[in-house]
């Protein structure tokens, strides 16, 4: 019933001609951003999976993937994921608010659910704009994309390895 | 696929003007039209209103529970509360009224809401496990190996996680596979036919809504309807007269009869199964009444507060559907992967540019 958006992973949809275009224009950047990501290889795919030991509440594994360990700094990746984490808590958590939504939802026969955005709803919206900003100032420079984790069914996060052709982009 | 046409055509032959190009059918350069990823499904459900009804394939006995409560509501108001207005309250066909609206919302809605569908790995992903468990002794795969588990510990509680063949993921904790809708559903409950779809995370505060507004309509009912043959049979008359004044109400003493135990039975298991934090599923393979003998077995999810499992199952937050049906398809996965293109010095660049403006121009001659 609800609709979840936004994420770069959505935005690959595009004309093949436009790209040609811009590829022949752009040539040879110094420093990635986004949309030469477009055009570059892949590499290869990373996925952190699900951290299950707090239960079935969404967490992602923080361990470093190996295969990053050549291309960005450990710490930032960390921070990365205990942020997504602490979204994900924030979303998931059981307090006043997320009781008043219930029980108002039951007194309605859940019709409020038509009408209205829940609170997820909008901290879903804050990831994707999270994950967004962090793929503009931190991955893309780095030939990496963060695949937001609700296009996956929040199993895991898919980071994407694009070949480095650039010089200097670290 | 694309490059095979462009191949046919010779730019340098195209470069001079022709008068009527050969005529192709061009189906290739026709815009697709976007599927939405309700179109492209791969488990047995079916889709409504463009994707934003959900059902699984066999909606089972979903008529006959909805013609069973109409039907007898309809008997009830049409019949019994003329009646019981004169006699009693007019308050009875409001209260009735209000039960039978929670009942059939709270219906459709757990028939007709995602149950928390966990969405099959992609390609790479499935890749990615199948190559972090595969067997380093190098056993023969001409078979199908024994099904693969990963434990995990979850509240000093060892859980093991299954792997599913069907979706290609290891299952989250609480999760099952449903083999008539063909799904991994997270918090499985049970797969109802009453109401002709899974009951899981997200909609089980549905159904448990659902069970106990009707098991309080079919006690009203069969109240009201007790009372109303009683009033008539009042004043030496007798039951039988009464029921030949009114013979709807013979039918509705039986549905409900019969329904009420039924109905009334289930709501208190599941609100043992609520207040415990314990869904059929568990309860039935007795995961964590230590039927293996563990004495240690408790369940890990519990909160050990009934209050605070009631509130987390039935007042949480209402987690998003994962399998975002009415999503476009991405249209061109080569976009991502194909290497291909980049690997072009720049003269081909130029080369692949004028193709694709030839082309472009060819679609929109012919």
């Amino acid at each position: 019933m609800s609709k979840v958006k936004g994420s770069p992973g959505l935005c690959f949809v595009e004309d093949r001609r436009s790209n040609n275009r811009k590829r022949s224009s752009s040539a040879m950047a110094e420093t990635h951003s986004l949309q030469d990501l477009r055009q570059a290889a892949v590499t290869s795919k990373v996925f952190v999976q699900r951290d299950y030991t707090s239960g079935t509440i969404c967490k992602f594994q923080t361990k470093f993937p190996a295969e990053l360990e050549s291309r960005m700094d450990k710490q930032q990746f960390e921070e990365t994921i205990q942020t997504l984490n602490n979204l994900y808590a924030e979303a998931e958590k059981l307090g006043g608010r997320s009781y008043l939504e219930g029980c108002l939802a039951c007194l309605t026969a859940y019709t409020i659910f038509l009408c209205m955005e829940t609170h997820y709803e909008k901290v879903l919206k804050k990831i994707a704009k999270y994950i967004q900003e962090q793929n503009e100032k931190i991955y893309a420079p780095l030939g990496l994309l963060l695949t937001d984790p609700i296009e996956r069914g929040l199993r895991v996060v898919e980071i994407t390895i694009f070949e480095d052709r650039s010089i200097g982009s670290r | 696929m694309k490059n095979l046409d462009y191949q046919q055509i010779d730019p340098q032959a195209l470069a001079t003007p022709t008068p009527t190009p050969p005529p192709r059918p061009l189906p290739e350069h026709k815009p697709r039209r976007a599927r939405r990823k309700w179109e492209v499904f791969p488990g047995k459900n079916r889709f409504c209103c463009d994707g934003r009804v959900i059902v699984a394939r066999q909606c089972g006995v979903l008529p006959l529970t909805l013609g069973l409560i109409v039907l007898t509501s309809g008997l009830f108001f049409i019949f019994d509360c003329p009646f019981l207005v004169e006699h009693l309250t007019g308050c009875i066909p409001v209260i009735g009224g209000v039960l039978f609206v929670f009942v059939i919302i709270s219906l459709l809605q757990t028939s007709f809401t995602d149950p928390g569908i966990l969405p099959r790995a992609t390609p790479e992903e499935a890749a990615d496990i199948e190559k972090q468990i595969d067997n380093p002794t190098g056993s023969s795969s001409s078979y199908r190996p024994p099904p693969r588990t990963k434990e995990v510990v979850i509240n000093q509680q060892v859980v093991k996680l299954k792997y599913c063949f069907t979706c290609k993921i290891f299952r989250p904790p609480r999760t099952s596979h449903c083999s008539l809708c063909d799904n991994c559903v997270e918090r499985f409950d049970h797969h109802c036919p009453w109401v002709g779809n899974c009951v899981g995370k997200r909609n089980y505060r549905f159904f448990y809504t659902f069970i106990v507004s009707l098991s309080f309509l079919t006690a009203f009912i069969f109240g009201c309807v007790t009372t109303h043959l009683a009033l008539r049979s009042q004043g030496g008359n007798g039951l039988v007269f009464a029921l030949q004044a009114s013979p709807a109400s013979a039918l509705e003493l039986v549905v409900c009869f019969f329904s009420v135990w039924s109905i009334l039975g289930l709501s208190g298991f599941h609100t043992y199964l609520v207040a415990t934090n314990l869904t059929t599923n568990e309860d039935i393979k007795g995961s964590w009444s230590g039927k293996s003998g563990n004495e240690d077995v408790g369940n890990p999810y519990s909160y050990n507060s009934i209050i605070k499992n009631c509130c987390s199952v039935l007042c949480g937050p209402m987690p998003p559907s994962l399998i975002d049906r009415r999503g476009f398809v991405p249209s061109d996965d080569s976009v991502q992967t194909s290497p291909v293109e980049i690997d072009l010095p720049a003269a081909k660049n130029d080369t692949n540019m004028e193709r694709d403006c030839l082309d472009f121009a060819l679609s929109c001659a012919g």
